[in-house]
């Protein structure tokens, strides 16, 4: 309707200003019910309990620990990222969001709180796997880099994900499905990067891991903003 | 339309014919893989196919949001259930082959990595479609779902070669560029390939007809009733 380019940069400032709101309101949503938090750190401390019980005092090498890890975080991701668009088909509200705005204010907003979901849930869990599994980690600054931007690339392919699977049945089940392929170029680069940084190699050997992660977080996270209008709309 | 004529059916069942007999009587074995180097002449065609399929899939669904007609739901659909098909038969005469050749059915080489990835996805958009009760939904959903799909397998070429090391021989698409094959093996598995699309065409075509003729009758019925 009105595409000139007059207020573009008013447009612009409006949509990052509605996918705030979103945000906000999903915040507020997730304090009323704490439903996602649950269960995401649930499953995530259960997990790495069991973990640690069956290993006992046996020390991993790092080909072992840094599968581990990514298992434990894709899997937690898998049990609570969904929640934010199943909750909004399930108390019928997805109509009335649809009506007030654009479907890129939506998707940002959604994307946003699942990543500050996953950062929250990866400031409580990667100190306590460190100390459970007795890891230590040198090149801090590319463990981070590589948990920050895995994070960022698996919270868009899960929040895509969600809405996919919010209009169909079997939604728990097809969650981890459809998400598993998508997400494997994470899965699979966070992993080789996490081993070198466990094994004590400098930033500079990671930067190709890093190099793969950032463009496909790039990626994906671009076409799901294009693709995110088809599923939305009805 | 040339489609509608016999000829080519009669043709494509000869030439396939000719392929089968070259492929054990006429082409030499391969140096030092001996006589099971014979499965190229159907394997690399069969994961060929359910690339091709794969690819064909992904663009009908490009179509299908650009349009919105039903059309390319079914040709995407379609392409989807052969390319599994031979998804499933280039693993299994790969895992034969490597059975034989590596003295294990499975060690997660690049290429056994990438193609179980293709089986994976196409299992996904299966247990999709399967999952969506209104058709519009399912054409819609799926179609989201193989692009983005589509789009995240050219990563695993520059990632999968970085963690695992391959055995796999590169017969025609290798580093140094160069044609590793025999002439007649060459003939023989060039026309392979050849026949093998043809028949992919043949079948994909029967599959599309098919659905569509299921669609129409089924709106028929709900004129009548």
């Amino acid at each position: 309707m009105n595409r000139g380019n007059f207020s573009l940069e008013n447009k612009k400032f409006r949509l990052f200003h509605n996918a705030y709101i979103v945000f906000l309101k999903d915040l507020q949503m997730e304090f009323r019910s704490r439903y996602a938090v649950n269960a995401i750190f649930l499953f995530a401390v259960t997990t790495l309990t069991a973990i640690s019980f069956s290993i006992g005092p046996v020390r991993l090498r790092s080909e072992i620990l840094s599968p581990l890890l990514w298992i434990i975080l894709f899997f937690s991701s898998m049990s609570g990222l969904s929640h934010i668009f199943v909750r909004e088909e399930e108390q019928q509200t997805a109509d009335t969001l649809r009506l007030v705005t654009t479907p890129n204010a939506v998707f940002l907003g959604k994307w946003f709180f699942n990543l500050v979901l996953l950062f929250a849930l990866e400031l409580v869990i990667i100190p306590l796997y460190l100390a459970l599994m007795g890891v230590t980690v040198d090149t801090v600054s590319a463990f981070l880099l590589i948990l920050v931007i895995g994070s960022i690339g698996l919270s868009s392919v899960a929040t895509l994900i969600a809405a996919i699977i919010s209009q169909a049945s079997a939604k728990g089940a097809l969650f981890a499905v459809l998400s598993f392929p998508i997400s494997l170029p994470i899965l699979i680069s966070g992993i080789h990067g996490t081993r070198l940084v466990m094994d004590g190699e400098p930033l500079s050997e990671c930067l190709s891991d890093l190099q793969i992660l950032i463009s496909f977080s790039v990626v994906i996270l671009t076409l799901s903003v294009l693709l995110f209008e088809f599923i939305w709309r009805k | 339309m040339i489609y509608n004529k016999s000829w080519w059916k009669w043709s494509l069942g000869i030439w396939m014919s000719l392929v089968i007999v070259g492929a054990f009587i006429y082409a030499p074995a391969a140096k030092g893989l001996g006589e099971t180097s014979r499965i190229l002449f159907f394997h690399v065609p069969t994961a060929w196919l359910a690339t091709l399929a794969f690819l064909i899939s992904a663009i009908s669904s490009i179509q299908y949001l650009r349009k919105q007609d039903v059309k390319f739901d079914i040709w995407a659909s379609s392409a989807a259930q052969i390319g599994i098909i031979f998804a499933a038969l280039a693993t299994v005469t790969g895992s034969i082959w490597a059975k034989k050749i590596w003295q294990s059915y499975w060690n997660w080489d690049p290429r056994e990595t990438s193609i179980f990835i293709l089986l994976l996805i196409y299992a996904a958009y299966f247990a999709l479609r399967s999952a969506i009760d209104v058709e519009e939904q399912k054409a819609k959903l799926s179609a989201v779902y193989s692009i983005i799909a589509f789009i995240t397998v050219p990563f695993f070429i520059f990632i999968i070669p970085r963690v695992y090391e391959s055995l796999h021989p590169d017969p025609l698409i290798n580093p140094e560029g160069e044609i590793k094959m025999d002439g007649r093996m060459l003939q023989v598995f060039l026309s392979s390939l050849a026949g093998f699309t043809v028949l992919f065409y043949w079948i994909l075509r029967i599959k599309v007809d098919a659905v569509k003729l299921k669609l129409h009758l089924q709106q028929q019925n709900l004129k009548k009733s």
